[in-house]
């Protein structure tokens, strides 16, 4: 008798049901359909594959034990970031995000999906308000790819090959951005200041040309320093007729600034920050956002949901705007491709900003910004242990331990055996900055957590 | 087995939902953030207000002011709204295999043990999730036969773009990436086969098919040159028919040098039955959401499982995750490399869910995912194509189809106006969710594929087929319900598509709406 037979995931595995349709179809066996494979093409034999778990129960012990290798971020004090952050999960982002129905809908049209349609919707809607634009995609894979498809918008937008980028910019993201403006973009870095981290003025102007198609930079960076010389920077851009693109980690968008009050002319970010576990760093998202104006929204290669009328009066419906631009509907033709990226955790992100409002969005940041605060004065003041760039900080800064005498792996070896995991080690990405460490603090963190990292360091450095 | 009913009296949740922000009231609040403690804040005092003019926020973002318990009744009035594989009948979504997602695998990826892993921690602290990425690699391995897989593509196409990234790196390294330019594809292959190469530089070819419906070997012949750097194709193809000559394309591309992929989205019917490795590709990739039974997520967060022979593993995306006999470990160690195509190591919960319903099936189940997909499907055909109206792509050609099929409306639109349009919101109105129609172009006219995978009992089928035929026989005796279609779903049938192409109407954002159409709509009613 096969295992299989009645498997609670294949209803028709029952062999009188198998029977019953294989006769209706007239045929004797499954071979009948599966002759149309030749025969040196068919794989033979039994895959090498564990026995199955078939019961429930003894899968998830099976699963849960790999998982008890891990040592997570709730049981342990995590100080990391650099792209993915520790942030307070609602528990309604949770409930929506395990809802069947949009957990496991797919691609159907507004009269089957008028909700995810809506849900979708609505999360552009305030994405674009903390942005301060009117256009919004449906999310891409993650921040990454928003960067990397912001610099080819731009680039088809003004017709020029030449993108440059702060030298501060994460490593990962920069790899996939170099990679997806292949072959006729060329992504130039353009240096950061090593006392402030702040983008060098001087390379930008030197590097800047009627070449340049776009000008990004991030704010905050991903060294955890809050760009001030934003006007600068869009000046000169705009002086020499390229575009601005500035990357934002939106939990910072209830004190800072929106960057289209500051010259941008295209927004793009990351959304784990808005209700999504980190799981590893799957729970990326990232979104992008312009002004509503044809030669803009023409260059998205992302769908784009939008808002009209019915037959009903009165009712909101909805569809797909401007489908013709995209790969699902001109192939090669399309802007860039668009594929499955991370719908349901826009969805999460839209239910995480109507959760929070206005006021929420304040005191996340203002929290965050002075649990950092706190930290670094406390911090600081241990031996041997420098904040690397002074000026303004978000949830992220960078400590140098040179004077420790001690390697960051070394100190975050001694940390990790009480249960603390210290900030991500900079030494091989950026070897300018020494022994340094970015450290990320958010509204996770309470003073106890901080204070413990405090002591901790004092007995290490 | 149960008796063949159609739900003819089905009224899908219609809520009229305001957008968010029309519950919106000022001083209303959804959630409280943590505040810091009193020591926090006298030793970091006004931080806010010490940032210059120019970054400082100087009003509050615009967001809706709403009660915890009115987001929550408004996300769930919205998820009411939307019809979810494990609710409806989704034998629909042809190419898009929606399996059942099973529930215990979100029990598994809400685990603080996966869900709050940081991924720049130490390895030493995350051995059990790179041992579930280490282990499904050997199994995609064995059911593909190819040598490496990168889990990092955060969905199909990004899967075929790494391939194509790929493409570029093994010819960029072979000093002949201005020489090879070309890429051939299908017309029934995915549209990414086409759009990704093209997006990483390379011109697209694209082969149509035979009058039997299988790709025109002959067109190939005369599109392969010096200049092909690879195919990226299908098989089957969308239509599902099985393409027999795989092997000879292969060959063929191989002749001249290129590359060959395979796209493998439609892999459902060929677990443990044929590989890529026994038709000589050279890469291939697998839906990972689709195929091994992660939810879709209304699209995404999804997994392309990417494979490739030895000899193209170099140019994998980095980090790749190996096993030393002792500990699992990344290894970024990979100078020829390509670079990344997502920020750190991939969806990793699809692939948690991905492993631990491989585990529960078993070569075995797998095997038996392939067997009942194509015999659904054959029982199907049968009942849909006895349908008045309903055709099928190439239909008589004498192939039998796998596990889908692209069904055509062509004859029920000529014979009574109603198209697969009106079908696909009218089918609606019985409780089974949009089905695919084709992706473009409609080289099958008024086209519907479907797809039922292992998931669906033979009920379910009848009960397809049932709604097919009732929609058909309206069609011939009523065509007017269904062209007015839907009218028992959420929302009804939209009366301005032009509005969603025209740049002074469309909307994506409330602000842009509230701009070109309430603000209008204010000044006019002001005037009149």
């Amino acid at each position: 008798m096969s295992k299989i037979a009645g498997h609670p995931y294949i209803p028709n595995s029952v062999p009188e049901i198998k029977e019953q349709m294989l006769k209706e179809i007239g045929i004797d066996s499954v071979e009948d359909i599966f002759k149309e494979i030749p025969d040196h093409l068919r794989f033979k034999g039994q895959m090498n594959l564990p026995e199955p778990i078939l019961s429930e129960y003894a899968l998830r012990r099976h699963v849960e034990g790999i998982l008890a290798k891990n040592k997570n971020c709730k049981d342990n004090i995590s100080f990391l970031g650099g792209g993915t952050w520790q942030h307070y999960v609602p528990s309604v982002c949770d409930t929506i995000a395990s809802r069947d129905e949009f957990l496991t809908a797919y691609v159907g049209d507004a009269y089957s999906d008028h909700g995810k349609f809506q849900a979708l919707f609505e999360s552009a809607s305030m994405i674009g308000e903390l942005v301060d634009m009117d256009v919004v995609n449906t999310p891409t894979y993650d921040w990454a790819n928003a960067i990397a498809i912001s610099c080819r918008m731009a680039a088809r937008i003004n017709g020029r090959k030449e993108i440059l980028v702060p030298k501060s910019m994460s490593p990962g993201r920069l790899m996939v951005v170099n990679n997806y403006c292949k072959p006729e973009i060329r992504v130039i870095p353009v240096d950061y200041d090593v006392n402030t981290g702040l983008l060098n003025l001087a390379d930008l102007r030197r590097k800047i040309s009627s070449n340049t198609s776009a000008v990004y930079f991030e704010n905050p960076s991903f060294l955890g320093v809050i760009e001030t010389q934003v006007e600068e920077i869009s000046k000169i851009a705009k002086e020499n007729g390229a575009l601005v693109i500035v990357g934002v980690d939106p939990s910072s968008l209830g004190v800072l600034e929106a960057p289209a009050k500051y010259g941008a002319d295209i927004v793009c970010g990351e959304l784990q920050p808005f209700g999504m576990h980190m799981q590893w760093g799957g729970g990326l998202s990232g979104f992008i956002a312009t002004r509503d104006e044809k030669e803009f929204v023409a260059e998205y290669p992302s769908l784009l949901f939008g808002i009209t009328t019915t037959t009903k009066e009165g009712e909101y419906g909805f569809g797909e705007v401007f489908y013709e631009r995209t790969s699902y509907a001109s192939r090669e033709k399309g802007k860039d491709f668009i594929g499955t990226c991370t719908a349901l955790y826009g969805i999460v992100a839209g239910v995480y900003l109507a959760l929070m409002g206005p006021q929420g969005m304040q005191e996340l940041g203002e929290g965050i910004m002075q649990r950092v605060q706190y930290a670094i004065s406390k911090l600081s003041k241990i031996k041997g242990v420098k904040l690397a760039f002074d000026g303004y900080h978000f949830k992220e800064f960078v400590l140098n331990f040179d004077k420790t005498g001690k390697t960051v792996a070394e100190i975050n070896a001694g940390l990790k055996a009480l249960n603390i995991f210290g900030g991500k080690d900079l030494s091989k990405d950026f070897p300018e900055l020494g022994q340094s460490a970015l450290y990320c603090i958010t509204e996770v963190h309470t003073q106890e957590d901080i204070d413990k990292l405090v002591e901790a360091l004092e007995t290490f450095c | 087995m149960g008796i063949v009913k159609i739900r003819s009296d089905f009224q899908q949740a219609r809520w009229n939902e305001p957008i968010i922000y029309e519950m919106s009231t000022p001083g209303v609040r959804g959630i409280i953030p943590p505040e810091p403690e009193t020591a926090i804040k006298a030793i970091a005092g006004d931080v806010v207000g010490k940032l210059p003019e120019i970054i400082r926020r100087k009003t509050a973002p615009y967001l809706p002011e709403v009660s915890q318990k009115h987001v929550l009744a408004h996300w769930l009035r919205l998820s009411q709204e939307t019809m979810g594989s494990n609710i409806g009948n989704d034998i629909s979504e042809g190419t898009c295999t929606m399996k059942y997602n099973p529930r215990v695998n979100e029990a598994l990826v809400a685990e603080p043990n996966f869900a709050e892993l940081h991924p720049f921690q130490d390895e030493d602290t995350v051995q059990g999730i790179l041992e579930i990425y280490y282990k499904f690699e050997q199994f995609i391995k064995e059911i593909s036969g190819l040598d490496k897989v990168t889990f990092q593509p955060g969905g199909g196409n990004h899967a075929v773009y790494t391939a194509a990234s790929v493409v570029r790196a093994y010819w960029e390294a072979k000093g002949e990436l201005d020489k090879r330019t070309e890429v051939i594809t299908t017309i029934f292959s995915h549209p990414c086969d086409a759009a990704t190469p093209a997006t990483a530089g390379f011109k697209i070819i694209t082969i149509y098919p035979d009058e039997k419906g299988i790709p025109d070997i002959e067109a190939l012949k005369a599109a392969v040159s010096e200049r092909t750097a690879a195919i990226f194709m299908t098989n089957p193809e969308d239509i599902g028919i099985y393409n027999p000559k795989v092997d000879e394309f292969v060959k063929i591309v191989h002749d001249v040098g290129g590359l060959c992929f395979y796209d493998q989205a439609n892999a459902n019917a060929f677990l443990g039955v044929a590989r890529a490795k026994e038709a000589g590709f050279d890469m291939c990739h697998f839906n990972v959401h689709k195929t091994f039974g992660a939810p879709h997520g209304c699209s995404g967060p999804a997994t392309g499982a990417f494979c490739c022979t030895e000899e193209l593993a170099k140019y994998l995306p980095v980090p790749t995750v190996e096993f030393d006999g002792n500990k699992y470990y990344l290894d970024y160690n990979r100078p020829e490399s390509f670079g990344k195509v997502r920020d750190f190591y991939g969806v990793a919960g699809v692939v948690l869910k991905a492993y631990a319903w491989t585990m529960n099936l078993g070569a075995e189940g797998l095997r038996a995912c392939a067997d009942i997909s194509v015999i659904n499907n054959n029982y199907m055909e049968k009942k849909v194509l006895a349908i008045p109206g309903i055709t099928s792509a190439f239909q008589g050609n004498g192939i039998t189809r796998q596990e889908q099929i692209r069904y055509s409306f062509e004859k029920l639109h000529a014979d009574t106006g109603v198209g697969t349009d009106d079908v696909n919101a009218r089918i609606v109105d019985y409780g089974i969710p949009s089905y695919w129609t084709s992706h473009h172009p409609w080289v099958i006219p008024e086209p519907m594929t479907l797809e039922p995978c292992e998931t669906y009992s033979k009920d379910d089928i009848d009960e397809y087929a049932a709604v097919l035929a009732q929609i058909s026989k309206e069609a011939y005796e009523n065509p007017e319900i269904v062209k007015t279609a839907p009218h028992r779903s959420s929302s009804h049938r939209r009366n301005d598509e032009a509005s969603l192409d025209d740049p002074e109407k469309w909307a994506v954002t409330w602000r842009a709406y509230v701009k070109k159409h309430l603000s209008k709509k204010k000044e006019m009613d002001s005037v009149s």
